[in-house]
């Protein structure tokens, strides 16, 4: 694809505050190191993409920011990330707080074989954010409304998750994932499962959420990174090779193993 | 000769044209393969042509064999009353059996003397009869072995398409064979179900399926002492629920599911790798061993527990000692079936509920288990029906008296025990009493093949649903 066709929407905005930061990340897989020293900043206010072609690592280092390398027996997590100033691996952060803070959304649509309104309560009921059937009606709405999901489901809250086309199961994910009010909310490459018309709806929710919640977004397409993104980080072969304003990446990369990749040369 | 020394002659017959027929291929296969054109070479390899012959001469003359081996006794039967006189002739068909056994029985040694000497007279023909018929087989046979092959090796040619023959044939055998298995089955059914009718002639079907007194000791002779013969089969169908559905399941749910649970979500690979097959020992353990261990250690522990404590009823065969046997037997059915469905639940599933912010025991909870529930409760209902179906135990610590009762310390009997006593030792094949069995049988026959379909009708429905 050509770089320049590539339009990135919004921008910096004035002030930036820091959310989550990553200093010397390595993970290894057993004997196999597949992320090599990585530090970057996650702000606030932007949806930062990371990019790159597969196995570059890129999934591997939004994992460890909510822990889910932890699931993993064989994984194993060096260097320093810290969530608002606290370290996520020292000993007195809770893996269940901190996911709960820190929600994500997978590849391929998971919804849990229960009805729309359990699957958007779950998280809620059990972390306890409900005291009672009202309140939870009130989450289960206003996390579907913020998912742009509620037209759609409302006269169906108790038909199945997984009853729903592919597009409204990735967004019926989202709702699930903000149900809980997180801070951070992390995307595994979201739209690798869908068509171009539910991709086009969840990069719009993106955009609508983008501020209210700090977004890291994993994907193959260099296009949606520019559509979605403020910032970019370029992974490859386990290290991050730039990490930039999104604008720059795609039409400034200093980097010329960047501009290879973004210009199609490779991946 | 014997037929089965014939049977071996036509194989070799077949070994022989094997390679006969092979070396002749080899003839059309000979020079450089790859410098000819496709259309030239050979259509079939030549141990293709080789196993075309071989079954040429080997199928016919076997089929001819197993068909003489049916008609052969016959044929020499006929022969034996032939060559009897005219005064000799038997009266009854009694006679006529007689007869024909004492002069096999000579002929083949058995016997050294025999009561009717008109049998002694007959044994000369006989052994001339029996050698010429078997000499006729073996002619037969070894003509048609010979004949098929020759009849096979004038179409080898190099485009003869001896592979698809081949192909075809076994294929042919396949299917014989699964034949065989499922009309065994069929077999099965049928003779439970005229035995069962010969039953339902004598005692009624709503008698036996309702009734509540079971006691089939039937008086043969007017002057002994002996039971009414009641067939109502209500107790045992008691017994048997309240042993294998109740107390056996009350065992085996919660700890075959939770060791599923631990072995599958917890333990480290290493643990797992060597607890699972022992807990699949479990399964391999002779049911008979299961038994005794029910009947010599359980049972009696049980039976003085109950005294100590002041329970009534307590016997040294109780409903319990059998039900919690059982319970531990039918361990590693639930599960390793409640462990393969909760493997089958996508990882996705538990990494969507613990990103969540759940931990392990809630994703169990609410996640796993309801999503693996299908599968779960297909295991259990399979393992209701093996629970049901087991004789050993029940038969050697679950006791005999057909009591109705919710009492466990109390001795309750099973259909599978009643079969058991039923057709153990010298029964009449046409009194009610044995004939009872084939009714329990049945019934016991229906019960597990229901439970069994449905049981594979969830899982399947269950496995339709994640792929």
């Amino acid at each position: 694809m050509d770089a320049q066709t590539v339009t990135p929407t919004g921008s910096n905005t004035g002030t930036v505050t820091t959310k989550m930061t990553a200093r010397d990340v390595s993970v290894f897989y057993g004997p196999k190191q597949a992320l090599k020293s990585v530090s970057i900043d996650v702000s606030q206010e932007n949806v930062t993409a990371f990019i790159g072609p597969s196995g570059c690592g890129k999934s591997t280092f939004l994992r460890c920011l909510n822990r889910m390398n932890d699931t993993v027996a064989s994984a194993r997590v060096e260097g320093e990330i810290k969530l608002d100033g606290t370290d996520i691996y020292k000993g007195d952060m809770d893996v269940v707080q901190l996911r709960a803070r820190v929600g994500m959304v997978f590849q391929k649509p998971n919804p849990f074989p229960k009805s729309i309104y359990d699957n958007v309560a779950y998280g809620p009921s059990i972390h306890g954010l409900a005291r009672n059937k009202a309140e939870m009606d009130g989450i289960v709405e206003g996390s579907l409304r913020r998912a742009g999901l509620w037209d759609e489901a409302k006269d169906r809250l108790h038909d199945s998750g997984t009853a729903m086309s592919g597009g409204q199961q990735q967004r019926l994910c989202i709702a699930r994932a903000i149900a809980v009010d997180p801070e951070v909310i992390l995307m595994d490459e979201p739209c690798s499962a869908l068509d171009p018309i539910a991709t086009a709806k969840i990069e719009e929710l993106i955009d609508e959420l983008r501020g209210r919640y700090a977004i890291v977004i994993v994907t193959h397409n260099m296009q949606q990174a520019a559509r979605v993104s403020q910032k970019t980080a370029f992974f490859h072969l386990g290290t991050m090779v730039e990490y930039g304003d999104t604008k720059t990446i795609f039409t400034n990369p200093t980097e010329p193993r960047t501009k290879d990749y973004i210009t199609g040369r490779y991946g | 000769m014997s037929l089965s020394l014939t049977a071996l002659v036509v194989a070799a017959l077949g070994v022989v044209a094997f390679f006969v027929a092979r070396a002749r291929a080899n003839v059309f296969d000979a020079g450089d393969l790859s410098t000819r054109a496709a259309g030239d070479r050979p259509h079939s390899r030549p141990v293709y042509h080789g196993a075309f012959v071989a079954l040429a001469a080997v199928i016919p003359a076997l089929l001819l064999l197993s068909a003489f081996s049916f008609v052969q006794p016959k044929l020499l039967d006929g022969g034996i009353i032939a060559s009897l006189p005219a005064a000799d002739q038997p009266k009854s068909a009694i006679d006529r059996d007689a007869i024909i056994g004492e002069v096999k029985g000579l002929a083949s040694g058995e016997l050294a003397d025999a009561f009717n000497p008109a049998s002694k007279a007959a044994v000369p023909a006989y052994k001339v009869n029996q050698s010429r018929l078997q000499l006729e087989a073996l002619a037969a046979a070894v003509l048609l072995a010979v004949g098929g092959a020759a009849w096979a090796f004038t179409r080898l040619a190099p485009q003869f398409r001896a592979r698809n023959r081949v192909e075809r044939v076994v294929m042919g055998i396949l299917i014989v064979a699964s034949l065989i298995a499922t009309l065994t089955t069929f077999g099965i059914v049928f003779s439970l179900l005229f035995e069962s009718l010969r039953f339902f002639r004598m005692v009624s079907p709503f008698e036996f399926l309702f009734g509540l007194q079971w006691s089939p000791q039937t008086a043969i002779r007017a002057d002994q002492a002996g039971g009414s013969g009641a067939f109502g089969a209500v107790p045992l169908f008691w017994g048997t629920l309240f042993i294998g559905a109740i107390i056996a399941m009350i065992v085996a749910i919660p700890l075959g599911l939770m060791s599923a649970i631990w072995l599958t979500q917890y333990a480290q690979p290493r643990v797992r790798s060597i607890l699972k097959p022992v807990l699949e020992v479990l399964a391999g353990v002779p049911t008979v061993v299961y038994g005794f261990f029910a009947a010599l250690t359980v049972a009696p522990a049980l039976r003085d527990f109950a005294f100590a404590v002041g329970i009534p009823g307590a016997s040294s065969e109780s409903a319990l000692a059998a039900g919690l046997v059982m319970g531990v037997m039918i361990i590693p059915f639930v599960s390793s079936m409640a462990d393969d469905s909760m493997a089958a639940v996508p990882q996705a599933m538990r990494d969507g509920s613990l990103a969540m912010g759940a931990t392990s025991s809630e994703t169990i909870i609410k996640v796993l288990v309801p999503a693996a529930l299908p599968g779960i409760v297909g295991g259990v209902l399979l393992a209701v029906s093996r629970a049901i179906g087991e004789t050993m135990i029940v038969v050697m610590a679950a006791g005999l008296a057909a009591n109705m009762t919710a009492n466990p310390f109390a001795s309750v009997t099973t259909v599978t025990t009643q079969i058991v006593t039923l057709l153990t030792g010298d029964q009449e094949f046409d009194s009610s009493k044995t004939l009872s069995a084939f009714a329990l049988g049945l019934v016991l026959f229906v019960v597990t093949l229901i439970l069994n379909i449905v049981a594979l009708r969830v899982v399947k429905k269950y496995r339709e649903a994640y792929e």
